[in-house]
């Protein structure tokens, strides 16, 4: 298949390109998430830089394009960071491409920290977009409290490219905590993950191995917070057999998690679903997967399962929804009647001609 | 300002509305006659009033429903309306209009500790939701000033912040999931328990859009585990430059404070007068608040103490207990009242890049001479959300005009340092008309676009939000289809 790939490196070419094709389009960033739905490709790479940081304001701006790997190295050297904890799907996907900021928000991608400090559509302060009608649209814009009119930003963070090609955003930042501890309880109950995060300690991320009935409790912070809230959680926990993993394996630890390591080297479809926190041990349950971990307290299920295996079908009891990211099914879950209804109006409006990854969200 | 005149095309289906309404909702639920209709001419942008032509107090979803849809089916417009609290003219009504209140809905439906979450009906007040379940050692973080008396309705419709929102974010960052009634009677559900959306994110768009998408009936909402503890120190300089410095250093140095608030002379002197708070005479006070057991307040505070003792402060007073931290915020709590005892006041809430505090403060000390009436400052200074109070008097013939002319300066200048219109409050009417300064055509008409999706004959909320230039066509389209 030949691949037309576009490159504008402007808003207002943007803008020229859309208004008069007439062929659908992908949208690309860094091609790290997604691969390409569409012979024709826009790309973001030429709209790539740090517009603004401002470490004493917490915030930054950057073109849509701009690698994940910049952002991350420019935070760092401020001590700061994307507190959400972007995870990687490239190496679970085998993608060879490397993930950019705009990717990031347009796929709402949100790792472990999310039980602590939100969503990446949480952070997500501001947008500038162009839609499928060429039109130049602003929303948000970089400070920390907006409500000035109608929260488009959070519209098209997780909008997967449907509505329009982001070009910027601005967004929150935040400091790397001085250090971090993570406790991994032995042979415990997946429940344990809700007794951690009830308590006043400030879990900043909770993981359990279905497997190896292992739980992972991470506590980030200065020094002083940090050694007193693991002593508190060791009280509290004292029923279990605990290890403590180091600043360095906690580290390597929650960046095997959001690199999704773990899920790496099995056979099978690969599924995450987001479901009520309690409901994930339920999930696993009625599954029986091959290996299944939860994040996010147990409400992000990830599994491999034998390939074929209707998911959807056998959990539609529960609230909730599966994303199907290997496998022969659709990779988003369908909608409920009038969600759709309304959600297929809205692109409408932003993208009347549909040239935009029409495979994606339909 | 203009407020639109009553359609009497409208006018003159009243009774059959009236009558309709009372074939299913009790008689207590139904309020017409203009005595008792005058309770819902105003929020608290008391500044503008306007009767409604019927007012309405269901207690069930279903109640909802059936209303908004016979005013669907009548072409009369809906004004939501929660506690009333609203400084931007929220749930101002038309004198065409129904305005439907949510004060009866006021259930708890569920509270579940283990997915740390609560289910209410959105007439609940904002600090009775924390109250319900603070005895088990938890609390809901939004926490705007009002929480007293405002209703969780309306925070969503205008995602509300609060003091505490620099570590908690602000309403939209702890609404999981929401019931809402159409304006076309359709009973929908957004969200849930689940942490993310699986396709576009309504929730998030409903969360902000003041009332013009739909009527938020049930609300589920992320509650947390209370912190061990909480403690202030106050820090008192002879320039605002120097204290925005200071913030900017805090924040840097990588302590996340739960809130930083500033207030300026003007304002120090008015709270001290009204609270006996005993803040210094200075230029900049800040009161900056950490939480956690004790020995991290202490870990917390001691770097903070470094840090502003570098910049020289004129005053350093650390809480040591509660009761010390109370004498602290007395003042900066009392401070729009403070401000009230003195005349009338305007309150804004533009929010600008941090590193702009000092440029603004100056500049709006400038204008305060030019344009002749007092301000005074006190904002969230963590996240850059301002709130000048200006001072006039109602009673002064010409003295709103020349307040709201001020006013509208001070919020272009936020807009051009690179900041918006408003923060937390909302646009309402209030600023409905500035919005051109921030947004541009096509910014408005995506926006507007949504709102064609959820409520294609413009009923709900119509008049608010969109500058009234630019909504005019939709909202006329609509009464033309009835003249029809």
């Amino acid at each position: 298949m030949s691949i037309a790939n576009l490159a504008p490196s402007s808003e207002s070419e943007i803008a020229e390109l859309v208004t008069s094709e007439t062929e659908r389009v992908h949208i690309a960033g860094g091609q790290s998430r997604l691969l390409a739905t569409e012979k024709k490709i826009i790309s973001t790479s030429a709209l790539n830089g740090i517009v603004e940081y401002e470490p004493g304001a917490l915030t930054m701006v950057a073109k849509a394009g701009t690698p994940l790997s910049l952002i991350k190295e420019t935070l760092q050297k401020e001590r700061q960071q994307l507190a959400f904890e972007p995870p990687e799907f490239k190496h679970i996907l085998m993608l060879p491409g490397n993930s950019t900021i705009g990717g990031v928000f347009a796929t709402n991608a949100s790792g472990s920290r999310r039980i602590q400090v939100g969503a990446a559509r949480d952070h997500l302060l501001g947008v500038r977009f162009v839609d499928g009608l060429g039109r130049i649209i602003k929303n948000g814009g970089r400070v920390m409290k907006n409500v000035t009119g109608y929260d488009l930003v959070k519209l098209l963070a997780g909008s997967w490219g449907t509505l329009g090609l982001i070009t910027e955003v601005s967004f929150k930042v935040l400091p790397i905590s001085e250090t971090q501890l993570t406790l991994k309880l032995n042979l415990c109950d997946a429940r344990i993950l809700t007794t951690a995060i009830n308590t006043p300690y400030d879990i900043s991320g909770t993981f359990y191995d279905i497997g190896l009935k292992s739980a992972y409790i991470r506590v980030e912070g200065f020094d002083e917070s940090v050694k007193y809230r693991v002593q508190q959680l060791l009280a509290e926990f004292s029923d279990f057999e605990i290890d403590i993993l180091n600043m360095e394996q906690s580290k390597k630890f929650w960046k095997n998690v959001n690199n999704l390591d773990f899920l790496k080297n099995i056979t099978g479809d690969l599924w995450r679903i987001s479901v009520k926190p309690t409901d994930g041990i339920k999930i696993i349950e009625i599954l029986d997967p091959k290996v299944g971990f939860l994040d996010w307290c147990g409400g992000l299920v990830w599994i491999r399962i034998d390939e074929g295996c209707d998911v959807r079908g056998k959990i539609q009891k529960l609230a909730g929804h599966a994303m199907c990211l290997l496998g022969d099914f659709d990779q988003f879950h369908p909608s409920s009647v009038i969600e759709k209804k309304l959600s297929a109006s809205i692109r409408n409006k932003f993208d009347p001609k549909m040239l935009f990854n029409q495979e994606i969200l339909n | 300002m203009y407020l639109t005149d009553p359609d009497p095309n409208i006018l003159a289906k009243k009774m059959e509305l009236v009558d309709k309404l009372l074939s299913f909702l009790p008689s207590d639920a139904v309020i017409y006659d203009p005595r008792e209709t005058l309770a819902y001419e105003c929020d608290a942008l008391s500044a503008y009033r306007c009767p409604p032509m019927v007012a309405v107090l269901p207690r069930t979803t279903e109640e909802v429903a059936n209303i908004v849809k016979l005013c669907w089916e009548l072409d009369v417009p809906v004004v939501p309306r929660g506690s009333g609290t609203s400084l931007a003219g929220g749930a101002l009504p038309t004198g065409d209009s129904l305005v439907l209140g949510v004060a009866r809905m006021n259930e708890t439906l569920e509270v579940d500790y283990s997915n740390r979450l609560m289910r209410v009906q959105t007439g609940r007040t904002n600090l009775s939701v924390t109250g319900e379940v603070e005895s088990d050692g938890f609390f809901y973080a939004p926490d705007p000033s009002s929480q007293l008396a405002c209703a969780i309705s309306g925070n969503i419709a205008m995602n509300s912040g609060g003091a505490h929102c620099l570590k908690y974010g602000v309403t939209s960052n702890n609404l999981l999931g929401v019931k809402m009634v159409t304006m076309q009677g359709e009973i929908l559900d957004l969200g849930g328990a689940q942490l993310d959306a699986s396709g576009y994110d309504l929730l998030g768009v409903i969360c902000g859009s003041e009332g013009q998408l739909g009527i938020v009936t049930e609300a589920t909402l992320r509650i947390l585990r209370k912190p061990e503890g909480a403690l202030p120190v106050l820090i008192g300089y002879n320039d605002s430059e120097v204290a925005g410095q200071c913030v900017s250093d805090i924040i840097k140095a990588g302590v996340l404070p739960v809130a930083i608030e500033f207030m300026d002379r003007p304002c120090i002197r008015a709270t001290d007068a009204f609270s006996q708070a005993g803040y210094p005479d200075c230029e900049a006070l800040l009161i900056i608040e950490v939480e956690g057991s004790e020995l991290e307040i202490e870990e917390q505070l001691a770097k903070i103490i470094v840090i502003a003792n570098k910049h020289n402060p004129v005053e350093l007073r650390r809480a040591k207990n509660t009761d010390e931290a109370n004498r602290i915020w007395l003042g900066r709590k009392s401070a729009f009242g403070a401000m009230g005892q003195i005349n009338d006041y305007m309150c804004l809430d533009g929010t600008i890049p941090v590193s702009k505090l000092p440029f603004v403060l100056k500049r709006i000390s400038e204008m305060s001479k030019e344009f002749g009436l007092d301000v005074g400052n006190v904002f969230h200074a963590g996240d850059g959300n301002m709130h000048p109070l200006i001072l006039y008097d109602a009673n002064k013939p010409g003295d709103l005009e020349v307040c709201e002319a001020f006013g509208a300066e001070i919020l272009k200048l936020c807009v051009e340092v690179g900041g918006c219109l408003t923060g937390e409050h909302g646009v309402g009417i209030e600023k409905r008309d500035l919005m051109h300064i921030q947004y541009s055509a096509d910014d408005l008409e995506a926006q507007m676009s949504i709102k064609d999706v959820f409520d294609p004959k413009w009923l709900l909320n119509p008049t608010k939000v969109f500058p009234l230039d630019a909504s005019v066509k939709r909202r006329e389209g609509a009464s033309q289809e009835t003249a029809a």
